[in-house]
């Protein structure tokens, strides 16, 4: 038979057993009542970091630099309560269809959402969260940086110092474009473009133009720019930056008939979206001399293929898309995603809410 | 009558004689030029009607022997940067040369103190060439803090496969501190062209403070050491001198930022070059890109060439039509106001 002593220790363990397992058992309960959420490629630090440290949601994550696959993803999304995505992955009827009833938001960290069917999250009742603001000063100091290595040739310039070309100082040697008493055409103007121009502004720049599907005279006030038709711009422009939205209405906008009209001098710039421009018409544009440069941080496809007729030319610089590409911005539009992506599963007020 | 007639005729040639004799003298102002510089100019030059003009018809330079026959006994000298006008290119011109005007704003090419010697005047191109070379100075910037040269050889070589959150991330200026190694009309338009982008601070150094300069910028003058420590850019936009000779060297890169980006567009030989690679092999500054390098050309093989995080560009500043149209006028001008002893549009104080 047992001792009273015993008898005692077993129930202190015995209890703190149950204790621990009740415990246990409530966490577990808890967590498969958490939403689930997806999370499609290795985003940085500050956003995957205020995801998990809120406690509110079960985290599924693609754990890796390269984009989830297609069949990987559908996979995952099913059931899922929220999804944060890149701006690599399509989130149409197909992928909606798998998720299921219980996806209430998607949040993307990119500014641009042609890779969203708009009209389908709408139908479904879906909220989308996304990233404007937070990547306007990147995107616009890295265009500018682009129409200045496309007007002043430095990529060609760095090649002949590498490649023995350079030889002592000449006089004509290497000659660009430049932004003193020029024109300035803006084709879409937003907040990027605003934040282009003003950056432009010091640099001698006479007149800044711009289109857009109608006038935008509060953002136009800020840079003194006249609204034209897009015939105009093209005629009157020396430099031409595209930053538009990619939509039904722009897509292939800048095609032959633009570039036909453009001066044999200007230089285009495009950070918006590749299917904006039409690049077999570009490439007739710049080998035919009808337009001096092009500086390109988007195509189609992205990459671009390694022998793609645009990298045979000195005057087209390619870039493969980085315009928001520094490590503060990037973090700042990861937390942005996973702070409307948590507003979002709990009903509340995002910070940046895509009207759909 | 017939007494006034004949006065008036022999007045008459004797004018004419003197005109010939002015004519015949003027054309004896020999103009050697040291190369093809652009139409605007050559066309300034010739319209004058009243020089003799030797060109050395090439974009190649000079060789020295034809420099100095070129030289001998000319009045007036046009010539470029990469032209050594020193104690023996002036002994060949001999007594006759009065002017020499550069194709530049920089003249440490000029053997001042000899030039002086001989009573020579000097005409250079300050001004014209600024918002150029400020631009370029800033295209340099952004192409080296957000990596562009490395980008454009990652989308060619295969590198690029997708977008991806962290890959080819750079610098930006956005809430910066920009340092201006010498706030003159370069370094201003450099630094007013740099504001938009967010910069916070603006700090500059130099030999003495230039309040009206840094009253545009807001800058602060500071110290050398406190610029470097300070700025997340630095921008070097000095004159060539026996002071600044050598200024950028492992004691200024030692206390840089980690994450600073240095750039050079000034002369080559303010920056020690073996210190500079140390600097960027060794993580003690993140990035670095110059215009000007010693010598020029870089030869193919310098060390400095193989670095991702060092963009070299071929001395190209001023380098717009433009700019250098411009330029070739101003030259052609500050050279025909000098031989005929007027004030010049830009006359170098010596």
């Amino acid at each position: 038979m047992w001792s009273r002593f015993q008898v005692k220790a077993l129930k202190r363990v015995l209890i703190s057993e149950f204790n621990t397992w009740t415990k246990l058992d409530t966490m577990q309960k808890t967590q498969q009542a958490l939403p689930r959420v997806y999370v499609t490629r290795r985003v940085p630090p500050e956003g995957l970091k205020i995801l998990r440290q809120s406690g509110m949601c079960n985290i599924e994550l693609w754990d890796s630099d390269d984009p989830v696959p297609r069949q990987e993803l559908l996979k995952k999304v099913s059931g899922v309560d929220g999804l944060l995505c890149v701006l690599t992955e399509k989130i149409d009827a197909e992928l909606l269809n798998v998720a299921g009833p219980n996806l209430k938001v998607v949040s993307t960290m990119s500014v641009g959402y042609d890779h969203l069917s708009r009209d389908e999250l709408k139908k479904r009742g879906i909220r989308v969260g996304y990233t404007p603001d937070v990547l306007t000063d990147s995107v616009a100091e890295l265009t500018v940086a682009l129409l200045l290595a496309t007007s002043r040739r430095l990529i060609e310039a760095v090649n002949e110092a590498k490649n023995g070309g350079w030889g002592t100082w000449r006089t004509m040697w290497l000659c660009g474009y430049e932004l003193s008493q020029s024109t300035v055409g803006i084709l879409g103007l937003g907040r990027i473009g605003v934040a282009i121009a003003k950056r432009l502004k010091p640099f001698g720049v006479k007149r800044f133009i711009y289109t857009d599907v109608a006038p935008r005279p509060e953002l136009a006030a800020q840079i003194q720019a006249e609204y034209v038709s897009l015939d105009e711009l093209a005629k009157e422009s020396d430099f031409l930056a595209v930053c538009c939205a990619l939509t039904p209405e722009t897509q292939g906008i800048c095609n032959s008939a633009l570039f036909n009209k453009m001066k044999k001098t200007s230089i285009f710039i495009n950070t918006s979206r590749g299917a904006v421009v039409n690049q077999d018409d570009l490439y007739n544009a710049l080998t035919s001399g009808q337009i001096a440069g092009a500086g390109l941080d988007v195509t189609v496809p992205e990459p671009l293929p390694t022998d793609h007729p645009l990298f045979e030319l000195k005057n087209c610089v390619i870039l493969p898309h980085i315009a928001s590409a520094t490590i503060a911005t990037r973090n700042a539009m990861s937390a942005l995603a996973a702070n409307n992506l948590l507003a979002g599963l709990k009903g509340e007020a995002m910070l940046k809410e895509l009207k759909l | 009558m017939r007494i006034v007639r004949v006065t008036f005729l022999s007045d008459l040639l004797k004018f004419s004689f003197f005109c010939a004799k002015m004519i015949a003298s003027q054309k004896l102002m020999k103009v050697f030029v040291t190369r093809r510089i652009p139409q605007e100019g050559m066309k300034v030059l010739s319209q004058s009607g009243i020089f003799d003009v030797q060109l050395w018809d090439s974009n190649e330079p000079v060789p020295k022997v034809e420099l100095l026959r070129g030289v001998a006994g000319a009045h007036g000298l046009i010539c470029l940067l990469s032209d050594k006008i020193d104690k023996e290119v002036l002994d060949a011109a001999g007594t006759s040369l009065k002017v020499i005007s550069t194709f530049s704003v920089g003249f440490d090419h000029l053997a001042i103190d000899e030039i002086k010697q001989r009573g020579i005047r000097v005409g250079y191109t300050p001004e014209v060439l600024t918002d150029a070379t400020a631009e370029l100075t800033v295209a340099l910037l952004l192409a080296t803090a957000r990596r562009l040269p490395e980008a454009v050889e990652e989308v060619k070589n295969g590198g690029w496969s997708t977008w991806k959150p962290l890959w080819l991330c750079g610098y930006g200026l956005s809430g910066s501190t920009v340092g201006v190694v010498g706030l003159g009309r370069i370094g201003l338009s450099i630094a007013k062209r740099l504001k938009p982008f967010g910069v916070t601070r603006f700090l500059y150094t130099g030999r003495q403070p230039r309040p009206e300069n840094a009253a545009e910028i807001q800058g602060e003058y500071v110290p050398l050491d406190k610029l470097a420590e300070e700025s997340d850019f630095v921008v070097v936009s000095c004159a060539l001198t026996p002071e600044t000779q050598g200024m950028c060297n492992k004691d200024f890169f030692a206390k840089m930022k980690k994450t600073a980006v240095f750039v050079n567009s000034s002369r080559g030989a303010v920056v020690n070059q073996d210190d500079l690679y140390n600097a960027l092999t060794s993580g003690q500054i993140a990035a670095a890109g110059l215009d000007v390098t010693v010598p020029e050309p870089l030869p193919t093989s310098h060390p400095l060439l193989t670095l991702k995080n060092c963009v070299v560009l071929p001395h190209i500043g001023s380098a717009t039509y433009a700019t250098r149209g411009t330029m070739s006028v101003l030259v052609a001008n500050n050279l025909i106001a000098g031989l005929k002893g007027e004030s010049m549009p830009s006359e170098l104080k010596l």
